[in-house]
């Protein structure tokens, strides 16, 4: 009897239970909507602007609907310092990328194929030092050292500092490529006489081609919107790389010409932009399992 | 490992066994010597530009060098005058104070809890939408910062300023009055690419079935996270944490919005660094400023070694 009686409780309790589940999670499929359009929102407010002033008839610092037109691109060829600031740009990324890439692929090499002395210690330090020694908090002796060693003003003391301190972690990610690479090719080759520095050429820097292309791209992303050092060490506009100039044209005195500074940051922005178009359509851009940096 | 030690020449050739497994077999035949050259030029690169710098600041820091003047010509040692001054500085120590604030709210609450939230709305979907979501946010990670420093200017102009036109409050000066709420937000808009794509594929070792067993059992979002999510990636958030707020106690962005004012109300250390011995010719005293944050980063860059170090060992 008191079974019975008892049943209809348990059987009246999930049937009570599962509407509320249900709304449940019709308020989180809901909450969880809303949350994702305010995040679109916010990303996507500040950049309305890039999209819409440069082809803005009169571009204000409003985000409206442009008045369609191209003419603003011309306002760049009348700037002196516009085009040839995105090649001091150019000029300083790929510098920097050839140095460091082709510095990273020699010393990561023979850390991975050779016992050097020390070797862990060193790698440890390496990656210790290029995380604590920041540009912001060594501008005083940077400034120095550039001044004692005559790199003021010029484009060479930009890129030996800024490959300076990209180098460690650029070893860094070159050296586990080259861990997980197997050493059979090396050894045949070595078989047929082949040199060491042939087997660098024709051999190691095809396999670890993927690995190179990765640091490379990195380094030239890190040296585009890089603003700290050349705007420490490069005195004059004639020298600045375009993310000086970009600073300047906002901040020195008078009216900004919106025409030309929109135009600018657009064609500024657009080669990272499609690097990185680029590199995560070919490469896929996300984290896989374990991250280190 | 022995082998290493072997000359780097054609006699050993015969003599080596195979070894592929060993960690370093010197399959190219490259000799120690070959290899230190091969170090070199990454090794002079790092030691100038970064080891010197680094020692330097030390020294710097103990003198009273000034960019003019007679301490310009013939720095004196003053101990550790400028340290003592530091502390006792009221500017110093609200910087000190207003980079605090920036890295907690902008990386600790901003980037990493904005990263988690908006990985954690998307583990599990496929398609268009996390796409556009993914792509605006990092979109606003790759792109310049003087040019995105610009984008917050025009954004939060005063009088013509989107958000303004938006909210329907002309007039309201945000850079003025809020200067610091302004670079906290304009941080979390940039950095927080970093941290939804880091926990992005920490969420992918969280079992899927784990989490749906407990949604069936009645665990809210809340308890999910907190039985089942977070003890998954705990190592993943320490990462996460240490790392973006190293990077956003270094960061000079700001500079370019407010260079550090109104009234020196948004002057984190970085630029406090910059105003001091850069435009205002204090190179000593920066220098110890600097070296102050050199600690800083030694200490936050040591927990994070060591977390990765157990992570690899436990691996």
């Amino acid at each position: 009897m008191t079974v019975t009686t008892a049943r209809p409780t348990p059987a009246t309790d999930p049937t009570g239970e599962r509407p509320t589940v249900a709304v449940r999670h019709v308020l989180a499929r809901i909450g969880r909507y809303t949350f994702l359009c305010a995040v679109l929102g916010f990303f996507a407010l500040p950049l309305l602007w890039l999209a819409t002033a440069p082809f803005d008839d009169t571009p204000t610092v409003t985000a409206s609907l442009p008045q369609f037109t191209l003419d603003n691109f011309r306002t760049l060829l009348d700037n002196p310092y516009a085009l040839s600031s995105l090649l001091n740009s150019v000029y300083l990324a790929g510098g920097t990328a050839a140095l460091v890439v082709t510095f990273a692929a020699l010393a990561a090499y023979a850390l991975s194929r050779v016992r050097v002395p020390g070797r862990d210690a060193l790698l440890y330090g390496l990656l210790l030092l290029s995380s604590i020694v920041t540009g912001t908090a060594t501008m005083v002796p940077l400034f120095e050292l550039a001044f004692r060693l005559n790199l003021i003003d010029s484009r060479l003391g930009v890129i030996l500092i800024l490959s300076g301190g990209l180098l460690p972690a650029a070893i860094f990610i070159l050296k586990d490529f080259m861990d997980s690479t197997p050493t059979s090719y090396e050894e045949s080759a070595r078989v047929f006489g082949a040199s060491p520095l042939q087997i660098m050429r024709h051999i190691v820097v095809p396999v670890v081609r993927p690995g190179l292309a990765t640091v490379g791209v990195w380094a030239v992303a890190n040296v585009w919107g890089n603003f700290l050092v050349p705007f420490l060490l490069l005195r004059g506009p004639d020298k600045a790389p375009a993310a000086v100039i970009m600073y300047t044209l906002y901040t020195e005195g008078g009216q900004a010409d919106l025409r030309l500074l929109s135009t600018f940051s657009l064609l500024y922005s657009l080669p990272v932009a499609l690097m990185f178009v680029f590199v995560s359509s070919r490469y896929g851009f996300r984290f896989h399992g374990g991250i280190k940096r | 490992m022995a082998q290493a030690t072997s000359p780097p020449d054609e006699m050993v050739e015969g003599a080596r066994p195979v070894t592929g497994a060993s960690p370093a077999p010197d399959a190219a035949g490259l000799g120690r010597a070959r290899a230190t050259g091969f170090l070199v030029p990454a090794m002079v690169l790092i030691l100038v530009f970064l080891v010197v710098p680094a020692v330097w600041t030390i020294y710097l820091g103990v003198t009273n060098y000034r960019l003019t003047g007679l301490a310009a010509a013939n720095p004196e040692i003053v101990g550790l005058d400028n340290y003592t001054e530091a502390l006792g500085d009221e500017r110093f120590r609200t910087s000190l104070l207003l980079t605090l604030q920036f890295v907690l709210g902008s990386a600790v609450i901003g980037q990493a809890g904005l990263g988690f939230a908006i990985a954690f709305a998307l583990r599990d979907r496929r398609g268009p939408l996390r796409r556009v979501v993914e792509g605006f946010v990092l979109l606003s990670w790759i792109l310049p910062s003087s040019v995105v420093a610009f984008l917050w200017i025009a954004l939060l102009d005063r009088d013509a300023g989107t958000l303004n036109a938006l909210l329907g409050i002309p007039g309201m000066a945000w850079l003025l009055d809020y200067p610091m709420l302004s670079i906290i937000i304009f941080n979390t808009w940039r950095g927080t690419a970093f941290s939804m794509m880091l926990y992005a594929a920490a969420l992918e070792n969280v079992p899927r079935s784990h989490l749906e067993t407990a949604r069936l059992a009645g665990a809210s979002t809340w308890q999910q996270l907190r039985d089942v999510v977070f003890p998954r990636i705990r190592g993943h958030v320490l990462t996460n944490l240490l790392l973006i707020s190293l990077w956003t106690f270094n960061d000079f962005a700001p500079f370019l919005i407010t260079a550090g004012g109104p009234e020196q109300r948004s002057e984190i250390l970085p630029v406090y660094v910059y105003k001091v011995a850069l435009s205002g010719g204090e190179l000593g005293f920066g220098a110890a400023i600097s070296f102050i944050m050199l600690l800083i980063n030694l200490v936050i860059a040591l927990v994070y070694l060591r977390l990765l170090g157990r992570r690899k060992e436990s691996a």
